[in-house]
């Protein structure tokens, strides 16, 4: 079965949700958002947790909450939605092929196409973890879904490698459900994860955090048995000596976000290396015309609120693709490129047209934690702005707004530095 | 003396127990084999290195040579027949000196001169054009057109299936402990699930065929040798073209990298010998060991493409003979046992002939057994299996599997989005008497689990779908059977103490 | 004399604040580099309070459990006490967003509310 479609959003996370919403009030009227899973929200579904929504909503949420927000309001608006359903192919064409139990297979002609199908979990594998290969090794998103959806305690005796936000969350997420959680390791020499959810996941039920620490074996035949752990020096190398066994029934691994792009690269969408995600423009645009692109698809982000921010954008692009009849010739192109001190930046890129907002915002991460540093626009030739920050750290994103008019028309390429204390 | 009398008991649930045990099946014979595991193929038949060898490198005075030469024309209607995947890629011995050309060469003539095998050297210009990236310095390398890769677990599930299906009874997580023996005649066997009577005994029981061989008054040992591998997403599958072989070694045939039939690359494996039948464990120093050697033939290995990391254990007999060839044969005391022991590298390439011998092997001695016995063929023999259907293969022709879906809405429901396997091709391979419920059965038959994400994501829903047709509670699911449960409580079952939050400072005071 | 060291979580900064009491007679507060920071470790010290959230058994439902929370803090002691409780209920589908699932949990003068609507199994 084949059909034509304006718009079709490709998850119906946060991303999709607000995206659809937004290409809605923007004036598409044929929008289908599809999603895999038997109900909308994505991952917030299974983030019982607090901490959503303080900037979307100025209010504290818990992820459900959060998302019935969006989903409410999508009830009454002329959004079509497919659940159960998956997107299995996807060309450069815009031509998706998508199946499910309801309908079997389908083909969908899109005009335009937001991609916003998140991220997957780096596993055990990926990390090269020696040992042996027992029941008892599982990401921290999947022993959530188990534990929040399902029903289900995954153990008893859990150590956990990785303090990032989804590990600290799920160290308190067990012991509140009474497993005994021995510790949470860290290999760097400090926790990507909020300080908040250190002190209330952690400090509040007595539950250690080691820091440049790691697991180097995993024990157990059937089952995992114990791990064992070492530090680490600075330069990631393990210290032999301190050698230490830990008996434990689970392995949980909170040890980084992929974003989830087979699709983008079925597509032959041009990917970032480090973001894993779409190279975009500032209208979250990817290679492809009328191909979109928000949320953890196109980088990992800390906070949902960024992430319903960022959908918005697509989804006023994707509204604006559809509905202008004659597109704005482009005035200027520039690259955006990382320079010293940051990984990454959104937009890859930076289209200038007769209608552009006169302020553009940057997204991006610095390499380390940094405090009372600056961060500076520059091109080629000299710094556009400057920016202070009293503290910046690896584990949030930064934003900043550089006014278009700073922007010499001669330049093809503008930096964003991070300039510490001492330089 | 027991429940079940059969005439031929084969010991060992790996690739050549099963195809032992299909190949008997033809024949009007009543046949058990029996597996300690949950699961068949849960030896070092689910981890090797999947390659049907082209034959040159063992001699035809060895039944390893023999026996794989004769094997290997043999698969192309084996994998039709089982609707297993099979690819004759072809494998490339690559050198990178003028010394290791001769040594190529050498090798060439060595095996022409015993058989006819298709051996070609080529040069650097063609090698560049099989495998543009190789390393520089890969300047020439024989060339085997008739190698090829399988799946070799789905191989050893297809004929345990296709032996069921013509009569075999299989036994999972039975463990044969001994052989029993009157006045030189085997009689039967004694497991864990009782007792079994038999006239021959086919000793395939893979690292513990020493244990069943010394049951019956047999001296060798199992010394396990490990080789450790890595796997790499499909998107690194097509990096090679052929199975790549580094020069060979005094005693391996050295790490390699080859695409898997599931469009994976896979690297390895390593050889050192371990002290334990049970030790599977991934180390570090063999996975720097396997990179190290891919890095010599393929200087751009993607590191962060791997996806998963794993060991197998070679059952290896130090004792001469044994040490160089298969030890396949049947004993004069007690008559009735045959050992079917050290099938190390070409044992899944030589697996078919392997079979044929067996059969002719149990013919020569039917008649001395206590109990003599006939091989009749047997007319209802099918050697075929049905195919299912497959969401997976319908790649280019998405709209076919809209007919599928129409017989069964299951086919539309996608459970593992990594390897896209839906709900009805889960359920109609758990639906056969042979499939364990268990997360690694389901990975084998149908890859769901075994993509990028390792489970992470269709886990919980397979665990689902597996306590709903099957009216179990989830924490019945099992990784590879009892002792692997997945999970452990419902929550709510146990419960954090009152003072959780209040008794470190408890310990403060 | 007791010394404890609570982290302000007012800001990301999140300065460590020395709190010096005899019991609950704070006498010093340092380590702030805002007046919030003396407000929020006061309060921390002496009454510390968190939001609960959890699940609860549902009966009927499309799915087995409905995450729930306390509508506002509640004593941080009771935290153990209130998991307990809450895992010895089920509630009956359908449950709908913001529904009261257990009226002033320990008499802590709060609500566990849900935080998301759960149908009935069809």
């Amino acid at each position: 079965m084949k059909t034509k479609r304006e718009l079709v959003i490709v998850g119906g996370g946060p991303a999709g949700l607000a995206a659809a919403l937004e290409a809605h009030k923007n004036g598409v009227e044929d929008i289908l958002l599809i999603e895999r899973d038997e109900y909308l929200g994505g991952i917030l579904q299974q983030c019982i947790h607090n901490g959503f929504g303080l900037d979307y909503f100025n209010e504290e949420l818990t992820g459900p909450e959060y998302a019935e927000r969006f989903i409410d309001e999508l009830s009454d608006k002329k959004i079509d939605v497919q659940l159960k359903t998956m997107v299995i192919d996807i060309n450069d064409q815009k031509m998706l092929t998508v199946l499910s139990s309801k309908k079997g297979i389908e083909f969908i002609e899109a005009k335009s196409v937001i991609l916003a199908m998140g991220c997957r979990e780096r596993t055990r594998e990926a990390i090269r973890i020696p040992g042996t290969r027992p029941a008892g090794v599982m990401t921290a998103g999947a022993a959530q879904r188990y534990i929040n959806i399902e029903g289900y305690l995954p153990g008893r005796e859990i150590v956990i490698l990785g303090s990032g936000d989804i590990g600290l969350i799920m160290a308190r997420r067990l012991a509140l459900e009474g497993a005994d959680v021995k510790g949470v390791f860290e290999i760097m020499s400090y926790s990507s994860g909020l300080v908040r959810n250190k002190v209330q996941c952690l400090d509040d039920f007595g539950i250690p955090l080691y820091l440049q620490q790691t697991v180097t074996k995993i024990h157990g035949q059937k089952r995992v048995e114990a791990v064992d752990i070492a530090e680490v020096d600075d330069n990631f190398n393990q210290i032999p000596e301190t050698k230490k066994t830990i008996e434990c029934d689970t392995l949980l691994l909170s040890v980084g976000l992929i974003p989830e792009n087979e699709l983008s690269q079925q597509a032959n969408i041009s990917l970032d290396d480090i973001t894993g995600g779409p190279i975009v423009d500032q209208s979250r645009e990817t290679d492809i015309p009328g191909v979109f692109a928000c949320g953890n698809v196109l980088q990992v982000h800390d906070l949902v609120d960024n992430v319903s921010e960022e959908a918005e954008i697509a989804g006023k692009a994707a509204a604006e693709f559809l509905l202008n009849e004659t597109k704005d010739e482009i005035k200027q192109s520039l690259e955006i490129a990382p320079g010293k001190n940051i990984t990454y930046v959104v937009p890859h890129t930076l289209n200038i047209n007769a209608n552009t907002s006169p302020l553009i915002e940057l997204f991006f991460r610095v390499k380390d934690p940094a405090e009372d540093c600056k961060i500076s626009i520059k091109d080629n030739q000299e710094e556009l702005a400057s920016y202070t920050r009293p503290i910046v750290e690896p584990g949030e994103i930064e934003s900043v707004k550089l006014p278009i008019k700073l922007i010499n028309k001669s330049s093809d390429e503008i930096i964003v530095e991070l300039i510490t204390g001492g330089e | 003396m027991s429940d079940k009398i059969y005439d031929i008991l084969i010991v060992g649930g790996g690739v050549v127990g099963t195809a032992i045990a299909r190949e008997l099946s033809k024949y009007n014979l009543s046949i058990a084999l029996f597996e300690k595991e949950t699961d068949v193929a849960s030896g070092t038949s689910k981890a090797n290195s999947g390659i049907i060898h082209a034959g040159y490198n063992a001699s035809k005075n060895t039944l390893k040579g023999r026996l794989n030469i004769k094997s290997n024309p043999m698969f192309d209607q084996i994998a039709d027949d089982l609707k297993v995947p099979f690819n004759r890629i072809g494998s490339l011995v690559v050198g990178h000196s003028q010394e290791d050309k001769e040594k190529l060469i050498l090798e060439k003539e060595r095996s022409l001169a015993q058989a006819d095998i298709d051996l070609r050297i080529i040069e650097k210009k063609e090698l560049r054009e099989k495998e543009p990236d190789l390393a520089e310095d890969a300047i020439v390398a024989l060339y085997a057109p008739n190698a090829g890769i399988i799946s070799p677990y789905k191989l050893t599930i297809a004929q345990a299936e296709n032996a069921a299906n013509n009569g075999v009874d299989i036994y999972l997580e039975t463990e044969v402990k001994k052989v029993f023996h009157e006045n030189n005649y085997i009689t039967g066997i004694k497991t864990n699930k009782g007792k079994f009577s038999g006239s021959i005994v086919i000793n395939a029981a893979g690292l513990y065929a020493d244990k069943i061989a010394a049951t019956v008054g047999e001296n060798y040992e199992i010394v396990p040798r490990k080789g450790e591998y890595n796997l790499f997403d499909k998107k690194y599958g097509s990096l090679v073209n052929h199975v790549i072989f580094p020069m060979p070694s005094e005693k391996s045939k050295g790490i390699l990298i080859t695409p898997t039939v599931d469009g994976n690359l896979l690297l390895g494996p390593n050889s050192y010998v371990v002290e334990n039948k049970d030790d599977l464990e991934v180390t570090e120093q063999g996975l720097n060991e396997i990179w190290d050697g891919g890095k010599k033939l393929y200087p751009s290995l993607p590191g962060n493409g791997i996806i998963s990391s794993f060991a197998g254990l070679r059952a290896t007999i130090p004792a001469e003979p044994y040490n160089d060839d298969f030890k396949i044969e049947a004993l004069d005391n007690p008559v009735g046992f045959i050992d079917v022991a050290g099938i190390q590298s070409p044992g899944l390439s030589s697996a078919p002939g392997i079979a044929e011998l067996i059969t002719k092997i149990v013919d020569d001695i039917s008649k001395d057994l206590k109990v003599p016995i006939k091989l009749q063929e047997k007319s209802s023999y099918n050697p075929e299996l049905d195919k299912l259907p497959r969401l997976d293969d319908y790649k280019d022709h998405r709209e076919d599997w809209h007919q599928v879906y129409q017989e069964d809405n299951d086919y539309g429901e996608i459970v593992c989005r990594c390897e896209h396997v839906t709900k009805g091709e889960l359920i109609a391979e758990l639906k056969k008497s042979l499939a364990p419920l268990t997360l690694d059965a389901i990975k084998r038959r149908t890859r769901a689990g075994g993509g990028r994400c390792q489970g992470g994501f269709c886990g919980p829903r397979i665990a689902e779908i597996i306590a709903e047709e099957f009216e179990i509670s989830p924490l019945e699911v099992t990784k590879n059977g009892p002792g692997s449960e997945i999970l452990m409580e419902r929550v709510k079952d146990i419960k954090a103490d009152r003072d959780i939050t209040y008794r470190r400072q408890k310990d403060e005071n | 004399m007791n010394e404890r060291t609570i982290i302000c979580l007012s800001c990301p900064k999140g300065c460590r604040v020395k709190v010096k009491a005899n019991g609950d007679d704070i006498k010093d507060i340092s380590g702030h580099e805002c007046p919030q920071g003396i407000e929020y470790a006061k309060n921390e010290y002496l009454n510390p309070t968190r939001i609960l959230p959890t699940t609860v058994r549902v009966k009927n439902g499309q799915i087995a459990l409905v995450p729930v929370k306390t509508a506002s803090p509640i004593p941080k002691e009771k935290i153990g006490e209130a998991m307990q409780k809450l895992s010895e209920i089920e509630v009956e589908a359908p449950v709908e967003l913001g529904q009261v699932i257990v009226n002033n949990i320990l008499d802590t003068g709060v609500d566990v509310v849900a935080t998301r609507s759960i149908k009935e199994k069809n």
